[in-house]
């Protein structure tokens, strides 16, 4: 028996992937809400790459296929990166660091952006989707698999707690994200749209019904206290630069999220402890997850792995 | 010398915007610099474990008061970076001005003589304006620490007539020149003026390979240095053949 602690991004790939191999599964949920709750739910890969180190990208290369398979919410729309006229040198930088974008004209893509930026990068092969529905849907698959939630582990634990692991990993920190959730109702954007700006960039994923999740800050700080002014500010008067109808929008939710991360900011697979890790997924926890998970459960059944 | 302690390297690093602490590291070790920045005003109390990391580099630390745009949080922020680091060193930026970042020359000197006053060693963050130099000597500073540009825009040295003069005018006095920097040739000309340092963050930070970037800047920042002190050459309006032509065979 394997008992997976942690029920975020992480655990719940874990536990669906060695569930579908046919391996027993037990969760142990945390009493914490997990990073991934407050994620943008991006499956973007290439644009990752702009920072991330390759490793990241081909983590997340095959991200939105394995989602796909599980989750009928996946939206196979692209990314649109653009940048407001004196940032150009931004989207310049941009498309020297990332792969997989031809520039496009925006308003082909998203009407709404007609006339307020000339050019975008386009990133075909990305798509989005609504985390917590996501979230939602695996638990879903696991209960209808018969893998039970437990409060106390029996069998191997494989250790999938986010920060919580933090008296087992003493080299996680914590890399604080605030995000907010608007209904913007005169808004219609059907796909992510990153605006870069040398100091406050952001995205904006469209969550359906005028719905928009607008992310996120990235502070080294372990603080989860309520979004700041100053972050608010600035996410705010950015997305007002993608569109100022979004001035209008009703802020439904701002929310607080500590992203467990590693000194390389690459998600992994870790034996300490004498148990199996899955952590350090920084801001790559639905890109990362499923292919740590794969490849958790394939070292798994070959019996490549014995933390025991 | 600054403040006493002489450096073998003479570029000082910012440690923001990298792609992770692990970058940071490789890229500190691979520009052979002594001297690190690090803000505190955002990140706060909660920023104990990137502080760690950062420490675990060796280098020294001179923490900064970046994104205070008063006299009174400028203060807070040196002194909490006191405590924190356990050092006298503070870089004080008080900035003037939210879209250029322009430094505050007035709250800056206020801030400056209160903070010498208190026992720090003030690397302020200033302009190339003479007098607003004289007064922060005055109120305790033995560093100065010019703009190049405004802060992150790589543009280089902008008045370098200004620098130029500025340099002439505090003989004697270190000079630093912060901010701006966007090309190790650029370093490079701010070290052959005769400059005693550079500090640079975002050209090391977000160039696509930060690490090759962060040794670039410091084999530039070393020749600049060199090339200074082995005398440059003044330009020439004439052409003047370094072989001599008397004596050479005609070729009809």
């Amino acid at each position: 028996m394997y008992s997976v602690l942690g029920a975020g991004v992480a655990g719940l790939c874990v536990a669906t992937a060695l569930s579908e191999r046919g391996l027993p599964v037990e969760l142990v949920a945390g009493p914490d809400i997990p990073a991934s709750h407050w994620a943008g739910g991006m499956l973007a890969p290439m644009c990752e790459g702009e920072s991330a180190p390759p490793e990241v990208v081909h983590m997340g290369k095959h991200a939105a296929d394995w989602w796909s398979a599980r989750f009928d919410g996946v939206h196979w729309r692209g990314t649109l990166v653009v940048a407001s006229p004196r940032d150009q040198a931004e989207l310049l930088r941009f498309a020297r660091a990332t792969r997989g974008h031809h520039t496009v004209d925006p308003a082909q893509y998203e009407a709404d952006l007609k006339g307020r930026f000339s050019r975008a990068l386009y990133f075909p092969e990305e798509a989005h989707m609504d985390p917590r529905a996501a979230m939602a849907c695996l638990r879903q698959r696991l209960a209808d698999r018969g893998v039970a939630t437990v409060k106390t582990p029996k069998g191997q634990i494989i250790d999938c707690r986010g920060l919580a692991a933090r008296d087992q990993l003493p080299d996680l920190r914590a890399v604080r994200g605030e995000m907010l959730v608007v209904h913007a109702a005169d808004v219609h954007l059907t796909r992510t749209v990153r605006l870069l700006h040398p100091r406050f960039p952001c995205y904006v994923v469209p969550r359906g019904h005028g719905i928009y999740m607008i992310g996120a800050t990235m502070v080294e700080s372990d603080d989860d206290g309520p979004i700041t002014a100053r972050a608010l500010m600035e996410m705010l008067s950015a997305v007002y630069t993608i569109h100022p109808a979004f001035a209008e929008a009703q802020l439904l939710e701002t929310g607080t999220g500590l992203r467990p991360s590693f000194p390389d900011n690459i998600p992994c697979i870790r034996e300490a402890g004498g148990r199996i890790h899955v952590n350090g997924m920084y801001r790559h926890g639905y890109l990362a997850a499923p292919y740590l998970a794969e490849e958790l459960a394939d070292r798994l059944t070959k019996g490549l792995m014995n933390a025991s | 010398m600054f403040y006493g302690v002489p450096l073998t390297s003479r570029l000082m690093l910012g440690t923001a915007q990298y792609p992770s602490p692990a970058v940071l590291a490789d890229a500190i070790a691979a520009s052979g610099t002594e001297v690190i920045t690090v803000s505190l005003r955002r990140e706060g109390v909660g920023g104990t474990a990137f502080r760690d990391l950062i420490r675990a580099s060796g280098c020294r630390i001179l923490p900064n008061t970046a994104g205070c745009h008063t006299v009174k949080e400028a203060i807070t922020t040196a002194h909490m970076a006191r405590e924190v680091f356990d050092t006298k060193w503070i870089k004080l930026e008080v900035i003037g001005h939210a879209d250029t970042l322009q430094p505050d020359p007035f709250a800056l000197v206020e801030a400056a003589r209160i903070l010498c006053a208190d026992g720090f060693e003030v690397f302020p963050y200033t302009t190339e304006d003479l007098i607003v130099g004289e007064k922060l000597l005055e109120a305790g500073c033995a560093v100065l620490m010019p703009w190049g540009a405004p802060i992150g825009s790589g543009q280089g040295l902008r008045n370098i007539e200004g620098l130029r003069t500025m340099r002439a005018h505090f003989d004697g006095v270190p000079l630093v020149v912060d901010a701006g920097i966007g090309a190790p040739s650029q370093a490079m000309q701010a070290m052959e003026m005769g400059f005693d340092a550079v500090l640079l963050n975002t050209a090391v930070a977000k160039a696509v390979d930060p690490i090759g970037m962060a040794r670039a800047f410091g084999q530039a920042v070393q020749a600049g240095h060199l090339a200074m002190r082995a005398g440059l050459m003044p330009p020439r309006d004439m052409a003047s053949a370094s072989t001599p032509i008397f004596g050479m065979a005609e070729l009809v």
